[in-house]
């Protein structure tokens, strides 16, 4: 569904990412991990359109999308959240899901604000839908951000730690939204610190580090990868 | 809702708003023709005042460049009518036309550029049209030429019926940009234009074409732009270079009023035009004082409330005043 080859991204002298390779299957929840500064963040606004990337290829679905805009990217079907959310602070919390649904999916006014309401009731922000985006707080915004990539109607989606600073609770309910999510048929790539969460969601785990993965498989055996304790568990603990 | 029991005051404005506009859609029955004259220009500056909202307040063009199309309008005006003698009222749709075709390719060179390259290539495009109306003999070059008595009389043969024609004309204009844009703002293109100007990284990502909705105000802005500077001209009776294409009257100017007025937002534009002339009208007589004073104003805005008066007010209010969201309408 996703392929990615040779793929570089240099800002300056900084090689961020540097001819990584990645394939992502239909159907798949693909966890990501790495330290900080890794460039996961980066690998996002490269699939999405936000960077150009320096070298390498970009296919989603069998297309090179390398040079299409990030609207482009949208509605052909990738959705994303931001690790910093990024609300439209000055429309209300409906408003903003009702822009995605209007603009990334395509839909008239009346379906897309029937869309609107129930991925605002999926994503738990169904009490907030009046409020200012601008007035929420940080967890609210991290919800408003899966709600409005969710808006989208996007076959693949990627999301960048969405689960940081939440209760066990709070947890165990986007476990269940993605698990919804995976029953609608979308591909998952989620980005995230939090190893619990992340493991009892994702199929595959693959780990970035220098600007490559370097490890790619079954969640048991790269957490059992001796280089991967070593350069992510290590620095975690 | 925060503020329900403050739901009157937004009704109460919207009376007054009503108001307001049915006594200017009658007013040359009512005042004077020192004060239609005011009026008029009232008009034709909110009408500009709206469109570099649209531009600079929503899709992130921040152009001072616009009074070029100003300029343009009024010269396609006085080439239709008094040269070419086209019926003086068809030469008013005729100007926000050759407005249109003539954004076109300005729209090409400045759209390149971005943030401060835009505003400075903006200026020289327009700096450059300018320079090119002063060389058209046939439009008293550089200082310009008044407009024929009988294109004048095709607006009335007495004074004052000419005042009311021309501010109903001016009326009609900024009657025809409020609403149109009004509707633009609620339609599907509004809702990405308010998502651009919250958030242009997050709106690409859920679909809004940022290209596409530059240019399209863009272009959107050029005719309106036009029909003012045609209405402008049918005032002053007269074309020159550096009053058609004033930078201060239909630029800075312009700006002071949206900044103050609060940019980004629909309100904005009215509240600014309004503050405006009741400065210029009551302060006057002080002379350039009240252009610094405009200008302290605005600084004093941007530094307490970007979002100018209105987004002191609105803080204040539950809802806006002229209502751009549709949710309540989609909702059933
Ligand atoms: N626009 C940019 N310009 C220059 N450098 C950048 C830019 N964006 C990211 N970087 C740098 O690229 C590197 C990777 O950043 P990125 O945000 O992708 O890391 P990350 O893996 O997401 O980290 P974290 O786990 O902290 O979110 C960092 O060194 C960062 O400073
Ligand atoms: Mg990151």
């Amino acid at each position: 569904m996703l392929d990615l080859t040779g793929l570089s991204l240099h800002f300056g002298a900084l090689r961020v990412l540097d001819g990584l390779d990645l394939k992502v299957e239909r159907g798949e929840v693909l966890g990501v991990l790495g330290p900080n500064g890794a460039g996961k963040t980066t690998l996002f606004n490269v699939i999405t359109g936000v960077h150009r990337p320096t070298a390498g290829e970009i296919r989603f679905e069998g297309r090179v999308i390398g040079r299409q805009r990030s609207w482009t990217r949208c509605r052909a079907g990738i959705g994303r959240t931001f690790q910093v959310p990024k609300p439209f602070t000055g429309m209300t919390v409906f408003d903003n899901v009702l822009t995605a649904a209007v603009h990334g999916a395509g839909l008239s006014f009346r379906t897309a604000a029937r869309r609107a309401g129930e991925t605002l009731e999926l994503t738990g922000l169904a009490s907030r839908s009046e409020l200012e985006a601008g007035a929420l707080s940080l967890l609210d915004l991290k919800r408003l951000e899966l709600a409005k990539a969710v808006a989208c109607g996007p076959r693949l989606l990627l999301l960048d730690e969405i689960a940081g600073g939440l209760t066990d609770r709070e947890c165990g309910t986007l476990l269940s939204i993605l698990t919804t999510l995976r029953e609608r048929e979308i591909t998952i790539v989620w980005i995230e610190h939090v190893l619990h969460a992340l493991k009892s969601a994702a199929t595959r785990l693959a780990v970035l580090h220098g600007g490559r993965f370097i490890a790619d498989g079954a969640p048991e055996t790269v957490l059992a990868d001796p280089t991967v304790q070593d350069v992510y568990l290590g620095a975690v603990d | 809702m925060q503020h329900p029991n403050r739901l009157w005051i937004v009704y109460l404005a919207r009376a007054a708003l009503f108001a307001a506009a049915v006594v200017m859609a009658v007013a040359p029955m009512l005042l004077a023709t020192r004060d239609i004259a005011i009026l008029t220009e009232f008009l034709s500056l909110l009408t500009i005042a709206i469109m570099w909202n649209l531009l600079a307040g929503y899709a992130d063009i921040v152009s001072v460049g616009q009074h070029a199309f100003v300029g343009v309008g009024a010269y396609a005006l006085f080439g239709f009518a008094a040269i070419a003698h086209v019926d003086p009222y068809l030469a008013i749709p005729l100007s926000a036309l050759v407005a249109l075709v003539v954004a076109l390719p300005v729209m090409v060179i400045i759209f390149r550029l971005r943030t401060a390259y835009l505003a400075v290539g903006s200026w020289v495009v327009a700096e450059t049209i300018m320079l090119a109306a002063g060389k058209l003999s046939a439009f008293g070059g550089g200082s310009g030429i008044s407009l024929p008595v009988s294109v004048v009389r095709g607006f009335g043969s007495r004074v004052t019926e000419r005042y009311a024609t021309i501010y109903w004309i001016a009326f009609a204009v900024a009657a025809l940009a409020l609403v149109a844009t009004w509707l633009l703002m609620r339609s599907r293109i509004g809702l990405g234009l308010t998502a651009m100007r919250d958030n242009e990284e997050g709106a690409g990502v859920v679909g809004v074409n940022l290209i596409g909705l530059r240019v399209l105000c863009f272009l959107w802005t050029a005719p309106f732009l036009g029909l003012a500077g045609a209405v402008i001209t049918l005032q002053k009776l007269r074309v020159s270079p550096p009053a058609s294409f004033s930078i201060i009257d239909w630029t800075v100017y312009v700006i002071f009023i949206v900044v103050i007025g609060g940019i980004g937002s629909f309100e904005g534009p009215i509240i600014g035009t309004v503050v405006f002339f009741l400065i210029r009208e009551y302060l006057s007589e002080i002379g350039v004082w009240h252009f610094i004073i405009l200008g302290v104003l605005s600084i004093a805005v941007v530094l307490i409330e970007p979002r100018g008066l209105w987004g002191l007010v609105r803080r204040l209010l539950p809802a806006d005043v002229i209502p751009i969201s549709r949710r309540r309408r989609v909702r059933r």
